[in-house]
C-alpha cells in the first residue's frame, strides 16, 4: 500500500475506506528523543489537517494533523508507555492511529513518496 | 549570529557528527547520539562535556584589603585553601547577576567561574566592586574546562592522573599536573553525579578529549542531557531560573546567602525577609509524561498564578518535572497545580527537590 505524506510530515496509508496515520521518520529524527504521543479520543471526527494529536520529544510539543478526514477507531497504545516506538519505526510500528470514513480523494492533496522526498531536499 | 564564538573543540564535536546550537553567545554541542542516551550514560558511567564556555577570573592580592570579601553572598576569606563555594553575585535590589563557585587556589588567589552569558557584566561588576589597583584578570580564553561526570568517573581519572584523585571530597580540588600542562581538578559538577570538573589550557583541551574518548566508559555528552540532569537534581540554569530580577531567598537558595556578613544587595534581601516574597520557587512533578516547559502558565484553583521556569520529560522518573515561580498561597508540598500552555494542559503537584535521589554524587 501507498504512503502520502503531508507538508506538515504525518504519512497516511488508505485501505479502502479506513486510513493509517503517523509521523514520518524524518519528522521523528528532527523532533529527537520522543517522550509522549498526545493519543486522539476514539471516536473523535476531523476533517483533513485539523490538529487531530500531540507529541512531545525532549526538545519540543508539536501538534499532529489529520492527514484526511475521518473519524478515530484504534489508536496505537502500545505508545502510551513507549513513544520512543516512533523513533524506532516512525512508519510502521509507531504508527499513531486509525481514521475510518476518509475519502482517497483527498490524497490527492497530500504529497506520494517520491514527491515527499523531493520536497525534504527543498528544507 | 555571525559572531557565535566557539570552543577549541568545535572540529571534534562536527566531526562526531553532533547537533550544534547557539548558548549563551556560543556554539555549542546539543547531543551526540541523543539526548536519553548520554542522560542514561551519564547516570551509569562517564559522560564527557565540553565546558569551555563558561568563564573564569583570577583574583590576586588581599581578600579583605581589595574589597573582594564584600562581592558576593558568601565570604571568601572563609573558604578554606583548596576548596570551593556556590554562591551569588546580587545588584541592589537583591536580584542574582550571576551563580558563581569560587576556588581558593592560595591565601591570596581565588578563581571565580562564571556562566558563558554572563561574562563581560559579571567581570566590569566585579571590578567595579574591588578597590582600585586590585588585580582581577579574565582568564576565560586561555582557560579549558571539560566536565567528567558519572559513578565511573573517579576511576577514569585515578588511571589518568593517578591515585590523588580518589581522595577528594565534594566541593574540594586539587592543582595538579595533566598531558604536561597545571590543571585543577575540582569535585564539583552539575549533573547529581560523582564528577569532576578539569580546568587546563585551552591548547591542552583537544588532547584531553581525545584521551578520554579512548576509554570505552568515557562518551561525550551535550548540553541537552547536561539541562536533564540538572533539573532532575533540582539545580537552577541561570537565565531561566534565576536572573536580575529574581532574589536567592525567592529562588529557594538562601542557604548560599550569609546574612551576617556585608555585599552589595544584602538591604534588599533583609528587606525581602521580612516582607516576604512575592513569588516563591517551587519544583512540581506532572501527573503524566507530558513536559512541561519555560513559560508555560501554573494555575491553581483555576486562577494563574505563576510561570514554569524549567521543565523536561524525566528519563529516571518517567514523567514530566519543572520549576516555576508562583504567589507564595500556591507553594506548599502537596498543592495540585495545572500547567497550560495553549492546547497542552497537565496537572501537577508541588513536590520537595531534589526529584531524583539516587544519584552517585556523594559516592
Amino acid at each position: 500500500m501507498a504512503k502520502f505524506f503531508t507538508k506538515e510530515h504525518e504519512w497516511v496509508e488508505m485501505d479502502g475506506t479506513q486510513a493509517t496515520v503517523g509521523i514520518s521518520e524524518h519528522a521523528a529524527h528532527e523532533l529527537g528523543d520522543i517522550t509522549f504521543v498526545e493519543l486522539p479520543q476514539m471516536g473523535k471526527s476531523v476533517k483533513q489537517f485539523d490538529t487531530l494529536a500531540g507529541i512531545e520529544s525532549v526538545k519540543a510539543a508539536s501538534d499532529i494533523y489529520a492527514p484526511v478526514s475521518g473519524r478515530v477507531v484504534q489508536v496505537n497504545d502500545k505508545l502510551e508507555d513507549a513513544p520512543e516506538l516512533v523513533n524506532e519505526s516512525a512508519e510502521a510500528d509507531g504508527w499513531i492511529c486509525k481514521l475510518e470514513g476518509g475519502d482517497p480523494a483527498e490524497l490527492g492533496s497530500l504529497m506520494d513518496a517520491a514527491a515527499y522526498a523531493e520536497y525534504l531536499k527543498g528544507l | 549570529m555571525e559572531d557565535l564564538k566557539a570552543t577549541p573543540l568545535r572540529a571534534h564535536h562536527e566531526e562526531l557528527k553532533a547537533l550544534m546550537a547557539p548558548f549563551g553567545g556560543w556554539l555549542m554541542p546539543i547531543q551526540y547520539k541523543g539526548i536519553i542516551a548520554e542522560h542514561k550514560w551519564c547516570r551509569e558511567k562517564a559522560a564527557l562535556f565540553d565546558i569551555c564556555h563558561m568563564g573564569e577570573f583570577l583574583f590576586q592580592g588581599d581578600i579583605e584589603a581589595d574589597g573582594l570579601e564584600d562581592v558576593f553572598t558568601f565570604s571568601v576569606k572563609g573558604i578554606p585553601v583548596g576548596r570551593s563555594r556556590y554562591g551569588f553575585l546580587l545588584n541592589e535590589a537583591g536580584g542574582v547577576i550571576d551563580d558563581l563557585i569560587v576556588f581558593r587556589l592560595a591565601e591570596d588567589q581565588v578563581m571565580i567561574v562564571v556562566n558563558a552569558a554572563t561574562i563581560g557584566n559579571d567581570f566590569s561588576v566585579i571590578r567595579s566592586r574591588l578597590k582600585e589597583g586590585a588585580q582581577l584578570t579574565d582568564i576565560s580564553a586561555v582557560t579549558g574546562k571539560l566536565d567528567l561526570q558519572g559513578p565511573l568517573s573517579r576511576e577514569v581519572l585515578v588511571e589518568l592522573c593517578g591515585s590523588e584523585i580518589a581522595g577528594i571530597p565534594f566541593f574540594k580540588f586539587i592543582k595538579t599536573r595533566i598531558l604536561g600542562a597545571d590543571a585543577i581538578v575540582s569535585r564539583t559538577g552539575y549533573t547529581g553525579e560523582l564528577g569532576y570538573e578539569i580546568f587546563l589550557p585551552s591548547h591542552k583541551v583537544a588532547e584531553l578529549w581525545e584521551l578520554l574518548l579512548l576509554d570505552p566508559r568515557v562518551a561525550p555528552a551535550g548540553l541537552g542531557s547536561r539541562d536533564l540532569l540538572r533539573l532532575e537534581v533540582g539545580y537552577s540554569l541561570y537565565g531561566s531560573d534565576l536572573d536580575e530580577a529574581t532574589t536567592p531567598l525567592a529562588a529557594g537558595l538562601s542557604g548560599f546567602v550569609k546574612l551576617d556578613k556585608e555585599f552589595v544587595g544584602k538591604e534588599a534581601l533583609l528587606k525581602e525577609q521580612q516582607q516576604g516574597a512575592a513569588r516563591v520557587k517551587i519544583a512540581f512533578r506532572v501527573d503524566s509524561r507530558r513536559a512541561p516547559r519555560h513559560h508555560y502558565e501554573i494555575l491553581h484553583q483555576g486562577a494563574p498564578v505563576g510561570t514554569v521556569t524549567s521543565g523536561a520529560f524525566s528519563p529516571m522518573l518517567s514523567c514530566g518535572i519543572g520549576l516555576g515561580f508562583v504567589k507564595p498561597e500556591a507553594a506548599a508540598l502537596g498543592t495540585r497545580l495545572v500547567i497550560r500552555h495553549e492546547r497542552v494542559e497537565m496537572e501537577a503537584e508541588v513536590v520537595e527537590l531534589p526529584f531524583y535521589t539516587g544519584g552517585s554524587l556523594r559516592a
